[in-house]
């Protein structure tokens, strides 16, 4: 109910925040963005696992959209969804070979796929604009050929429902029988296979809906941005996902908002002041968190709410 | 291809696997005792480096004499391998031992960060290059070729006495044998009378060591620049990845596969020589997901 009543009361701040504060809509959307690539890193963590690469699929969406919006006039929302449908396919691929792995083998494997990414978009300059990335013209969103500040306030609002959907997607997802399996990995894999339930498939399937959310999350930051470069599937990027993830907490999926607004908005405010330290400010914080709420934020929502049950 | 660049690619090779396997011994002593695999190992070896560096140029800054170079090298390890391994085991890794997995390597990459950044701070942007060792040990022709003798003939020898001192260590001192028997289990190893704590400790020192001599042992030959730390971790994983995970003598084995196949690529396919540990250690768990060298583990219900 509380968390309930906190995601209401985001939404509601998201509106207010950027229709008050014009010049705040870009970082909402882009931690809204963030949030939806964050919440693919918490699908996989519910299973126990982490993975130290899932930028790439952010960022091949994000190259998808650029390639798609500089090679055909194409509407804004169709580049979204074609962008999303390669990067899951992509995940549905890898994820075949991937899915047999656990723990740090997950995650090196991941991180060796992002670098062999990031590298060819490095280095194959004449397509990919190596690393000065590649920009693109606002496309039309839904048919409309749109001003930038209407248009950021279009894909606002296109960001907003997104997160939402995918938010209760994932929720519905982690209360689901394969949900459920997905989370039996993380505590006892071979009871799960004594159940008859195959633990590679169960695990497969998360890691194609995180490869969805990292991919839908990079095309719309790739929209909202008008830019691609390939730092965008760097290992930094991964690691923030990550970072985001336990800040916010597995919890539940509002964890991966929370979080990402929060991150964002530090970020916005406080990186001036930490240059050069920010990375110390990061790891700080991380460890902090591990220690004292390994919850994260959602952890300490439903520790609120306890007292009220009772 | 001709002959002068494959000898070149060779002994490129060769002295490029020495160090990663020196590196990766460290990585793979630590993961067998304590269960972690410590990301912040890349930037014990970084920071190995930068110290040793800086010693080299203060050798020559107040006009020391230059045989103190190679010794400046070891002091290096020597000072700052055992310090931060302390810091890091007694103020981090002692404190994880009980988390979950993700968690043990999240604030291992945590640390890494952090040390990440000290580096940037402390030592700046600008590439550290005091190759003053090297040239001290000369030349010497190779059929044709001339290379240096530190990479040639220093490197090797030192990595293979790391190896064999650290074979020596664990199989015939009783310090040693505690270590092999906390590999296999802790709890019977601490009801045997093993005192965990120490030897825990004892061990990431050494391998703590074993990192930053890497890095110090390496700034000779090559630039020091911010990210060599997250290079050298990937290599050292992917090498202790492709050997099985705490398999000492594998490690030689895919250190040499490593170090071979990505200088090779140098001269070959230079956009592809980044890539060539990740396609590897690719290639070979695909094939063989617990490593080339791994015992079967058992699984618990």
């Amino acid at each position: 109910m509380f968390i309930r009543l906190v995601t209401v009361a985001l939404i509601v701040l998201t509106i207010i925040i950027s229709h008050s504060f014009p010049w705040l809509k870009t970082p909402v959307i882009f931690s809204l963005c963030n949030g939806l690539a964050v919440l693919g890193v918490i699908v996989l963590i519910r299973a126990g696992q982490v993975s130290f690469g899932h930028a790439m699929y952010s960022c091949a969406a994000g190259y998808m959209v650029v390639f798609l919006a500089r090679a055909y006039q194409l509407d804004g929302l169709l580049l979204i969804g074609l962008a999303t449908s390669v990067a899951t396919v992509f995940s549905a691929l890898l994820g075949l070979f991937i899915v047999r792995y656990r723990g740090i083998f997950f995650g090196m494997l991941n991180l060796a796929f992002s670098m062999v990414l990031y590298s060819i978009i490095s280095k194959f300059t004449t397509i990919t604009g190596g690393t000065d990335g590649l920009s693109f013209t606002r496309p039309p969103l839904a048919g409309f050929v749109l001003e930038r500040d209407a248009f950021e306030t279009a894909l606002l609002y296109v960001v907003l429902a997104c997160a939402l959907i995918c938010g209760l997607l994932a929720q519905r997802y982690f209360e689901s029988a394969p949900g459920q399996s997905l989370a039996a990995i993380k505590t006892n894999e071979t009871r799960l296979e004594y159940l008859g339930i195959s633990a590679k498939h169960v695990f497969w399937m998360g890691y194609l809906f995180s490869g969805f959310l990292a991919g839908l999350g990079g095309s719309l930051f790739a929209i909202a941005q008008g830019l691609v470069t390939p730092e965008a599937g760097y290992w930094v990027r991964s690691g923030e996902f990550v970072f985001i993830a336990i800040l916010g907490g597995s919890g539940h999926a509002i964890g991966a908002y929370l979080g990402a607004f929060i991150f964002e908005f530090v970020r916005f405010y406080a990186a001036a002041l930490l240059t050069g330290a920010w990375q110390i400010t990061l790891g700080t914080v991380l460890i902090v968190i591990i220690f004292l709420a390994p919850e994260g934020l959602v952890g300490m929502l439903t520790r609120f709410r306890l007292p009220a049950r009772r | 291809m001709t002959t002068e660049m494959f000898i070149l690619a060779t002994l490129d090779g060769l002295s490029a696997a020495a160090l990663l396997f020196m590196v990766a011994l460290g990585l793979t002593l630590i993961f067998g005792v304590m269960g972690i695999l410590n990301v912040a190992h890349g930037s014990l070896y970084a920071i190995g480096g930068y110290v040793a560096a800086t010693l080299g140029l203060a050798i020559d800054k107040f006009g020391l004499s230059p045989a103190l170079y190679l010794p400046a090298l070891f002091l290096a390890a020597i000072l700052i391998g055992p310090l931060l391994g302390t810091l890091l085991e007694v103020g981090l890794l002692r404190r994880i031992l009980g988390k979950e997995h993700v968690l043990q390597l999240l604030v291992t990459f945590a640390a890494f960060m952090i040390l990440e950044d000290v580096q940037r701070l402390v030592w700046g942007t600008q590439p550290y290059f005091v190759s003053n060792v090297m040239n001290q040990f000369g030349n010497t022709d190779v059929l044709g070729i001339t290379y240096t003798n530190y990479q040639m003939i220093v490197l090797p020898v030192v990595a293979a006495v790391a190896y064999y001192g650290l074979r020596y260590f664990l199989t015939k001192t009783w310090l040693g044998r505690e270590v092999i028997a906390m590999t296999f289990h802790r709890e019977v190893a601490t009801a045997m009378g093993v005192n965990a704590k120490l030897v825990s400790l004892l061990t990431f020192v050494i391998g703590a060591g074993l990192g930053t001599l890497g890095g110090a042992l390496a700034s000779p030959s090559t630039a020091l620049l911010p990210g060599v730390g997250a290079d050298m971790i990937v290599q050292s994983f992917a090498v202790i990845a492709i050997a099985g995970l705490g398999q000492l003598g594998g490690a030689a084995l895919a250190a040499c596969l490593i170090g071979l196949s990505r200088s090779f690529a140098v001269y070959l396919m230079p956009e592809l020589a980044v890539l060539t540990p990740y396609i590897i250690m690719v290639l070979v768990l695909l094939v063989r997901p617990e490593g080339l060298f791994a015992a079967t583990s058992m699984r618990r219900i």
